[in-house]
């Protein structure tokens, strides 16, 4: 489009301890658009000092990468490293996991929907401004993110890097009553998520879809979310062990994150990519709210990743509810896992999607290799696609509502920086 | 939910973390010397829980680390209740929501305690794995002694 007014926008670049975030998009002028994410990933670090580490520190150390997904990285660190001794983990100890995992997406969904993407909806700099004018949903947030931090004290020990989970499963089984106890708050916690999904059912959402190669485990069984199989919307169906054959991590000058494509295309994980994938097995009520919202298929609108992560949080509440109620007690939460020499990998879907883990270990069981692939590195390509496109289908805003509105298509992507978003900067200069 | 004390000391901040050790170190010397009916708790992580911790006490008193133009190991006591926190106290922390944003958050929500004191220590160094500055630790005691004071109804001076 010749004639276009060129336009520069930046968003500074931000520390904090999940990774640091700049955004500078460029509109020529010829009408093209650039847009440049510039993400750093603490892991990368990790998997340095990861070796010569012993194989049972895996699970704690990496729970340091990320504050809000922890358990992400200890479980797929623990199946890492289970597969590379050769053990399998089931029964009553991957209902453990599964309800810790849930604890988790509880959380950080409740914290995202409420206090971080919702506000963006109705116009509101932050969760903060919202809660005075709209203290309910802010309140119910708030609600819903303790159930998902009592269920994380509950296995894990406590609420932020919890420390339950080891190798093999967990250092000690959960008392019936405490798991008992849990049983009123995730009946309450239904009930919340399913007043957030419909909530986020009254929210103005842009018109805006992206035609996306969607990447997520898929289980036979259940709504992938600490094992399964890697599956895409075009096909793709393979053992997790195939990730690194297929996801390929480029360096692209204007970041210090590798990117990632999946057979040379820019892919995206998450929420959107699991609700493609695996929506009929989402549980009675979660199906119930997605019919409602209107999500009769794969959801195409990155602004509607609110509308799943609300239906994502009925599920695991409502998931989380029937692993308490069919709990029996167990004298031991773990199975034994001898160290031997080989390689492993291991795959879960943290809230904002697959996180890969690869681990080499000698027969000792010391780590000779780390690979950590985190959902926000392989989100990049996209994040930086849905904002030249956004950039390019709306050449009417002006710069503020350009940069309010590129915000929060970075924002619909949870990614790691989403802790610092609404605190970004957007400068937008003229050549 | 489980009866609550009136009052609660929190101790906001990281133990590795070298002066950001300044809030969880006032706690733990708090803990021992507390009168009956004060909650004391170190806050390491969960800052938006805190807004459920203060709900429905009276008295609520904050030791946090920040980070200004002040000399290392000078304390400021604010009152949160009348005011919205400055930045210095929210320089330093690596979460979404600092305790600033915490207070900001209760008092949207209506759900500030009666009285909530916030007592700031400069910090010199906050590099992972260091250990508390010789400035920060000497300020500490009498931290300990001020909170106290609060606890025992009289108001301490800035």
């Amino acid at each position: 489009m010749a004639g276009t007014v060129p336009r520069k926008l930046r968003v500074e670049v931000l520390a904090r301890i999940e990774g640091e975030a700049g955004l500078d998009i460029a509109v020529k002028r010829d009408g093209r658009v650039e847009a440049h994410l510039a993400v750093f990933e603490p892991p990368r670090l990790f998997e340095g000092f990861l070796r010569g580490r012993d194989f049972r520190e895996a699970p704690d150390l990496t729970a340091r990468i990320c504050g809000i997904c922890p358990v992400a990285y200890q479980t797929s660190a623990c199946q890492a490293m289970e597969r590379a001794c050769g053990v399998t983990v089931g029964g009553a100890v991957r209902d453990l996991r599964r309800l810790l995992y849930f604890g988790e997406w509880i959380e950080s969904h409740a914290l995202h929907v409420h206090l971080l993407h919702g506000p963006d909806f109705l116009g509101y700099e932050s969760g903060i401004h919202m809660a005075a004018d709209h203290p309910e949903p802010v309140v119910r947030g708030l609600r819903l993110k303790k159930v998902g931090n009592d269920l994380m004290t509950l296995l894990g020990g406590r609420e932020i890097h919890p420390v339950g989970m080891r190798v093999g499963g967990f250092w000690r089984a959960p008392r019936l009553e405490a798991m008992r106890a849990m049983r009123e708050p995730l009946l309450r916690a239904i009930d919340d998520a399913v007043a957030a999904a419909r909530w986020t059912g009254t929210l103005d959402i842009p018109e805006f879809e992206r035609d996306y190669l969607f990447l997520a485990l898929r289980h036979d069984d259940e709504y992938a979310i600490v094992d399964g199989r890697l599956a895409t919307n075009n096909g793709f169906d393979a053992d997790v062990d195939a990730f690194e054959r297929h996801v390929v991590e480029v360096h692209a000058q204007h970041s210090n994150a590798l990117q990632s494509t999946f057979d040379g295309q820019a892919f995206l994980t998450g929420p959107l990519a699991r609700f493609a994938l695996s929506r009929e097995l989402l549980s009675p009520r979660a199906k119930e709210a997605a019919r409602e919202l209107g999500l009769n298929g794969p959801c195409m609108n990155p602004f509607r990743s609110i509308h799943v992560r609300a239906v994502e949080t009925i599920h695991a509440a409502e998931e989380a509810l029937a692993i308490v109620e069919r709990f029996e007690p167990i004298e031991r939460a773990y199975v034994d896992v001898e160290p031997r020499e080989g390689s492993g990998c291991g795959a879960s879907e943290a809230p904002r999607g697959l996180l890969y883990h690869r681990y080499r270990i000698d027969a000792g069981g010391s780590i000779l290799e780390a690979r950590i692939v985190p959902p926000t590195a392989q989100n990049q390509k996209s994040m930086e696609e849905d904002l030249v496109r956004w950039v390019g289908a709306h050449p009417e805003l002006d710069d503020e509502r350009l940069g309010w509105t590129c915000e929060q298509a970075i924002r619909n992507h949870d990614p790691c920086i989403s802790c610092a978003t609404h605190f970004l900067r957007v400068r937008v200069n003229r050549e | 939910m489980r009866s609550r004390s009136i009052a609660l000391v929190c101790g906001v901040g990281r133990r590795e973390r070298g002066d950001d050790a300044a809030g969880p170190t006032v706690a733990d010397r708090l803990a021992l010397r507390a009168p009956a009916g004060v909650e004391v708790r170190v806050v390491e992580d969960d800052i938006l829980g805190l807004v459920d911790a203060w709900t429905g006490r009276q008295r609520v008193v904050l030791v946090d680390a920040m980070v200004s133009d002040a000399e290392p190991g000078t304390v400021r006591r604010f009152d949160a209740k009348a005011e919205a926190l400055p930045t210095v106290l929210r320089a330093v922390s690596s979460h979404a929501f600092d305790v600033g944003a915490a207070v900001e958050l209760a008092r949207a929500l209506g759900r500030l305690p009666d009285s909530l004191v916030v007592y700031g220590v400069e910090g010199r160094r906050f590099e992972g794995g260091s250990p508390l500055s010789t400035e920060v630790e000497r300020a500490l005691d009498g931290v300990v002694e001020r909170v106290l004071a609060e606890l025992g109804g009289g108001g301490a001076t800035s």
